[in-house]
């Protein structure tokens, strides 16, 4: 009987080696579990068939491209898309012997941090289905939780993969920008956007960066990782230097029970050899999400224009001449929160808005950048809760779109500035899992997983939503 | 900050292709008033002799050789289209912008 809430990656890959299960009963046992739970999840929006062979299964979030296996991206304008090629993510994974167990539900277009934004509908939280499992990759977050997959692909612009782990229990990586290809991948904020890996712990999370990192010809943001991915063993933290920077750790939006777990965690950096010490970043919080909403929103307005009815996706029927038909299709096409992305960005991309709106975040960004690179001559790592509150309910914030972006407050800064970020689950409150963010300098991954698995095993918080453990 | 307008909202959105309904035009003109203003705390910092980023890391071009590689067959990148005719996207004629 194979438990597909508490079996690793790592694990799995050693059951399928030593020939313990077949590829087949492990897949078998994971679409038992999709079938079991999905129906109450909505985790998944595609669920595929067995491809065959001797691997381990995975999930991939509906914004990276699937060959022969639609990818909507959470949009009715990709309804019925059927990518003609594999992203290079895929590749990687396939190249391992990863088998696709299906395409994880996403805000439309990861645009959001609730996933209620999907154009398919919400998906829930595995601790609390009255609750949401953050975004926008809480499809692949939730599989991952609720044992629907041992591990998944996510994407992050602003903290889609670090914020929905935080809110539902899982590890997951933002990795430095242009270590992972996005080749494939549907494009929302270029110089943001990264693809990362989920996973249930540390090393099955270091294990799937390590096989998704590297330069892709197709990709030319891509760089070579100056390192070896090192799967680490997190005996102690001697040595370390931790940095608390007081912006992101005191600030009003973060709950109590938040700020208690995240100081446990940070107590334990200390006993576990940690130099700890205070920081600031004056201007990441206060500044981030502005500087953020003005240079996401404005290249998504120049990635989003490829959805035209033209070459795939959704065209509206309905006549008229062809710039009706674009104004029309995209207008049905796109939701809310697209529509609202698209007419910020446009806005402060035209002609009299560019430099008091786009200009002066891309220096914003500088700012932020260099603030952080002036930490980082202090200390090795920076610590702080991911995301200021637990899951919240389903609704709770969709009518007034700034409450939801105060979701990111405390991930958007370190995105600006092209760092990796680690969520780490290190307690509970109320009943639900809260993350603790590690945030290094670029291609410091081999550090945030050293120090991640030295504080998991430490915490020893166990994964498993309480309502599931049974 | 001051209020979008109206006649300023169209104009943006005829600039991005989007056909608003007068619903949406209410519903999410008074969104990006309350987005602009958020966001337009940018102006905020004096950030002269700050420069610009646009990406993340030092990258500089690069340059691939000029070599012909296999690409999507025709039916292929046809695949997806709304609608085809022959090896072309067939689209409604024209219309002025």
């Amino acid at each position: 009987m194979i438990d597909t809430l508490r079996l690793s990656a790592e694990e799995a890959t050693r059951l399928i080696r030593e020939r313990e299960v077949t590829g087949a009963e492990l897949f078998a046992a994971y679409r038992q579990a999709i079938d079991e739970r999905n129906p109450e999840l909505h985790a998944y929006l595609h669920v595929c068939d067995d491809p065959g062979g001797e691997g381990v299964p995975i999930a991939i979030k509906d914004v990276i491209g699937t060959r022969g296996i639609p990818t909507t991206a959470g949009s009715r304008i990709l309804e019925g898309y059927v990518p003609v090629y594999d992203a290079t993510v895929i590749e990687r994974c396939k190249a391992q012997g990863l088998k696709i167990l299906g395409k994880t539900n996403t805000d439309e277009f990861a645009m959001g941090s609730s996933t209620e934004n999907s154009a398919y509908g919400p998906t829930r939280n595995p601790w609390d289905p009255e609750r949401v499992p953050g975004g926008s990759g809480g499809g692949s977050a939730a599989a991952v939780a609720a044992g629907l997959a041992p591990w998944a692909l996510g994407s992050d612009t602003g903290g889609s993969i670090k914020q929905p782990a935080a809110l539902c229990g899982n590890v997951g990586l933002r990795p430095t920008y242009g270590t992972v290809s996005r080749y494939g991948a549907i494009a929302f904020a270029s110089s943001l956007d990264q693809i990362g890996p989920v996973a249930r712990n540390v090393r099955d999370c270091a294990l799937l960066y390590s096989i998704i990192a590297g330069r892709d010809p197709h990709d030319s943001t891509t760089v070579e990782l100056p390192a070896p991915v090192v799967l680490p063993e997190g005996d102690d933290l001697k040595g370390l230097r931790v940095g608390v920077p007081r912006e992101l750790n005191e600030h009003e939006a973060i709950e109590p029970g938040v700020r208690d777990a995240v100081q446990r965690a940070i107590e334990l950096c200390r006993t576990l050899g940690a130099e700890v010490g205070e920081c600031s970043l004056p201007h990441s919080v206060e500044y981030g999400m502005p500087c953020y909403y003005l240079i996401a929103p404005a290249e998504a307005s120049s990635n989003l224009a490829r959805y035209d009815g033209v070459r795939f996706g959704y065209r509206s029927g309905g006549g008229g001449d062809r710039l009706a038909m674009y104004e029309r299709t995209r207008d049905e096409g796109f939701g809310d929160e697209p529509k609202r992305r698209i007419m910020v960005g446009t806005y402060a991309l035209s002609a009299g808005y560019y430099d008091a709106f786009y200009g002066q975040a891309q220096k914003v960004r500088t700012l932020l950048a260099r603030e952080h690179a002036e930490v980082f001559e202090r200390f090795d790592v920076l610590v702080s809760p991911t995301s200021p509150t637990v899951a919240f309910k389903l609704g709770s914030r969709t009518e007034n779109p700034l409450a939801m972006y105060a979701c990111d407050l405390m991930t958007i800064p370190s995105c600006l500035a092209g760092l990796p970020g680690l969520n780490v689950p290190c307690g509970l409150s109320e009943g639900l899992p809260v993350g603790l963010q590690l945030i290094g300098p670029q291609f410091s991954e081999n550090a945030l997983f050293r120090a991640g698995r030295a504080l998991e095993l430490a915490l020893g918080f166990d994964p498993v939503p309480t309502r599931l453990a049974g | 900050m001051a209020n979008i307008s109206r006649e300023q909202l169209l104009h943006v959105a005829r600039l991005a292709r989007l056909e608003l309904r007068d619903d949406e035009v209410d519903r999410l003109g008074a969104q990006l008033n309350d987005i602009l203003a958020a966001v337009g705390k940018v102006a905020e910092l004096d950030l002269t002799g700050v420069p610009p980023t646009s990406h993340p890391l030092d990258v500089v071009n690069v340059w691939g050789a000029d070599e012909p590689q296999p690409c999507l067959p025709v039916d292929e990148a046809l695949a997806n289209a709304p609608e085809r005719e022959g090896d072309y996207f067939k689209v409604p004629p024209g219309g002025s912008s």
